[in-house]
């Protein structure tokens, strides 16, 4: 398979008046064409600032201050304004948390999106206007005529979700970066809405980053996942893998606080204390504070390690491989 | 007989009526098609809960659960019914009487950031309703404060400090003790742990647990998240734009749903077991309150719609021990 993507090192600050925040420092992963990898963690962890930086949405006081975004081979890292734009929703694409990010109150729909189709190819009205109703239809909107004619506030919170996934489709993008998009909605809007991301993956070969703290959406959606804790990655495989036998006190815990099917009853496994503040953070494990398998070992910062084949974790402690599930 | 139920909803239902302003009345009398709009919130929803027992309510935005929780909670009068505190009505009760059975009640909210009065301090945010109600004497009165951060999980130390200077589950602590500061037996939580992070929503998950079996409580576990109501509930009942669809133990709801609905919700649920999931959504939107669909809310989306689930309204029945449901297809087994 080829490779859409590939992050290497990547560190973003932020230079407040309080101190550098470090929001994110030094994550690295590779997404192939087609491939959903689930970007996982808890508030201020930098998974949303990892996504803005891959589409240079970084501003002031925050700044990309080391590491590379390969983007099919050529690094996005101090690429031009102008390059970077023509990539920006031509090739990469974004759907936010909050449609209405995307969403502008004022403007009808087809105005929205049949410019978003004009910023990037000559193209006449006529087909612009076709391509903006197919990719409506393609995300199960009824009656697409009607509702290109329509304003944003006409639109159900599914909705209009839909209709963000449907702009961020339109230039058939090779990659979609994904904010936990369906945070707000409703459980069945929710699976609506992971149908259509799992179709255009399966069917146009985009490749799909899915920024979410829901440990159970991407068990079901992604291929691979990366586990960020305070801005760094601290563990990433395939899902399976992951899932069944974490390696990292941090995933371990996390999918320990999972109530499912099995806990009913019982106390939830509960990580100690809180994330912690990104200003001055301690050396060493960032996770060390709140960890059970924490030694003088982990006064040092830990690397990124393969483990095993395909099992990446930044830990010196890590769980054993056994034959039993985490409790 | 038994012991009534602590807590019994008889039949009520809640509109909210949008009233004509001016305009809107000046508009209508020129002939213009507007009118008042009224939202059945919650419509004929009956259900008890007993001592020491956790209901998780469950449903989708507009289903009615919230404002269950609060009529319940005493916060919201229902337009029609009757809410029972232990076999009694409030406005049967003398005012003492009455003063003492709501103060038994007390609800956690969603948000931990608008729930809690900015400019107070944690100390008089968790002691203002002893200290007004007599539950606490003015000399004990620092000790109790800090008895009830400590029973939640907080350093007593805090007790000075301004809610702004906590985090999310820290807050979501303080109002969890604000509600226990006047030692109810019944707590409604209304999305408690919607708005926290997985650890912290575990940690949270965990100390509701331990005060239910510290203090003999009885929660009404109000959430959209199945998950968490499957962990923490005895029974569920499911909503659906204002109805109850369908109720049972929650062992029985998780694995022999009857409802089209329940089982739609069910299936839908994302779960950690359920990897490279095939998503078969159901269609369509959950219908607008204000002009839900005849007959049966639900048969829009259901997959099992007949010609009579489009005009009459199918009852809450109990088709085996403890388990209702409200379906035409009951009826047909």
């Amino acid at each position: 398979m080829s490779e859409t993507l590939r992050v290497e090192g990547l560190q973003t600050h932020f230079f407040t008046k309080r101190g550098t925040v470090k929001a994110v420092d030094g994550v690295s992963f590779s997404i192939d064409k087609g491939e959903v990898l689930g970007l996982v963690g808890e508030s201020g962890s930098g998974k949303s600032v990892t996504g803005f930086s891959i589409l240079g949405l970084v501003d002031p006081p925050g700044e990309v201050v080391g590491g590379r975004i390969l983007f099919q081979g050529r690094d996005l890292v101090g690429l031009p304004d102008e390059e970077m734009r023509a990539l920006r929703g031509a090739r990469i694409a974004m759907i936010f948390q909050d449609p209405m990010m995307t969403l502008n109150p004022v403007l009808r729909i087809d105005t929205q999106m049949i410019e978003a189709i004009e910023a990037h190819e000559k193209i006449t009205r006529e087909s612009a206007y076709d391509r903006a109703r197919a990719a409506l239809v393609s995300v199960g909107i009824a009656s697409p005529d009607e509702r290109l004619r329509a304003y944003p506030h006409q639109f159900s919170g599914g909705m209009r979700q839909r209709v963000a996934i449907a702009i961020a489709m339109l230039n058939a993008p090779d990659l979609i970066i994904a904010d936990e998009p369906t945070t707000a909605l409703d459980v069945t809007i929710q699976a609506q809405i992971l149908h259509e991301a799992q179709k255009l993956c399966r069917e146009t070969g985009t490749a799909l980053i899915w920024i979410t703290h829901d440990l159970t959406v991407v068990a079901g959606l992604a291929d691979s996942i990366c586990v960020m804790y305070a801005g760094k990655d601290v563990e990433q495989g395939p899902i399976d893998a992951v899932l069944d036998q974490p390696l990292h006190p941090y995933t371990y815990g996390l999918i320990g606080s999972v109530p499912s099917r099995n806990s009913r009853g019982h106390r939830l496994y509960q990580i100690p204390g809180m994330t912690p503040s990104l200003i001055d953070l301690p050396p060493g494990c960032a996770f060390r504070a709140r960890c059970a398998r924490e030694s003088d070992a982990c006064l040092t910062e830990p690397p990124m390690r393969e483990h095993v084949d395909g099992r990446w974790t930044r830990c010196f402690h890590p769980h054993v491989q056994t034959d039993e599930a985490p409790a | 007989m038994s012991d009534p139920a602590l807590v019994e909803i008889r039949d009520v239902s809640r509109r909210f009526i949008k009233h004509l302003d001016l305009a809107g009345k000046i508009a209508q009398r020129f002939g213009a098609d507007v009118r008042e709009e009224t939202v059945h919130a919650v419509d004929q929803v009956s259900f008890s809960i007993d001592q020491g027992e956790v209901v998780g309510l469950v449903g989708e935005s507009g289903c009615g659960k919230s404002t269950i929780g609060r009529m319940v909670a005493g916060i919201l009068e229902p337009s029609e019914g009757t809410i029972l505190y232990r076999g009694k009505q409030l406005t049967d009760m003398s005012p003492d009487e009455a003063r003492h059975a709501s103060l038994k009640v007390q609800m956690i909210f969603q948000d931990p950031f608008a729930s809690l009065n900015p400019r107070m301090r944690v100390a008089d945010i968790i002691g203002e309703a002893p200290r007004v109600h007599g539950v606490v004497q003015p000399a004990e009165f620092d000790g109790y404060v800090e008895e009830v951060l400590q029973n939640c999980g907080m350093d007593p130390s805090f007790k000075l400090r301004y809610p702004h200077q906590f985090s999310g589950g820290q807050r979501q602590r303080i109002g969890i003790a604000r509600a226990l500061a006047v030692k109810p037996d019944f707590i409604v939580c209304d999305e408690s742990v919607a708005a926290l992070d997985v650890s912290i929503q575990a940690q949270i998950l965990n100390l509701f647990m331990d005060l239910r079996e510290r203090f003999d409580l009885t929660y009404l576990f109000i959430s959209h998240d199945l998950g968490v109501v499957e962990h923490l509930s005895d029974r569920v009942v499911i909503m659906y734009l204002g109805r109850v669809v369908e109720s049972a133990p929650t062992e029985t709801v998780f694995t022999q749903p009857v409802h089209p609905y329940t089982q739609a919700l069910l299936r839908e649920v994302p779960r950690l077991e359920s990897r490279h999931a095939d998503f078969q959504p159901i269609t369509g939107e959950i219908p607008s309150p204000i002009d839900p669909p005849s007959g049966c809310h639900f048969h829009p989306r259901c997959p099992h719609a007949m010609e009579r689930c489009r005009t009459e309204q199918p009852a809450l029945r109990e088709i085996a021990a403890g388990h209702l449901s409200a379906c035409h297809l009951n009826e047909s087994h």
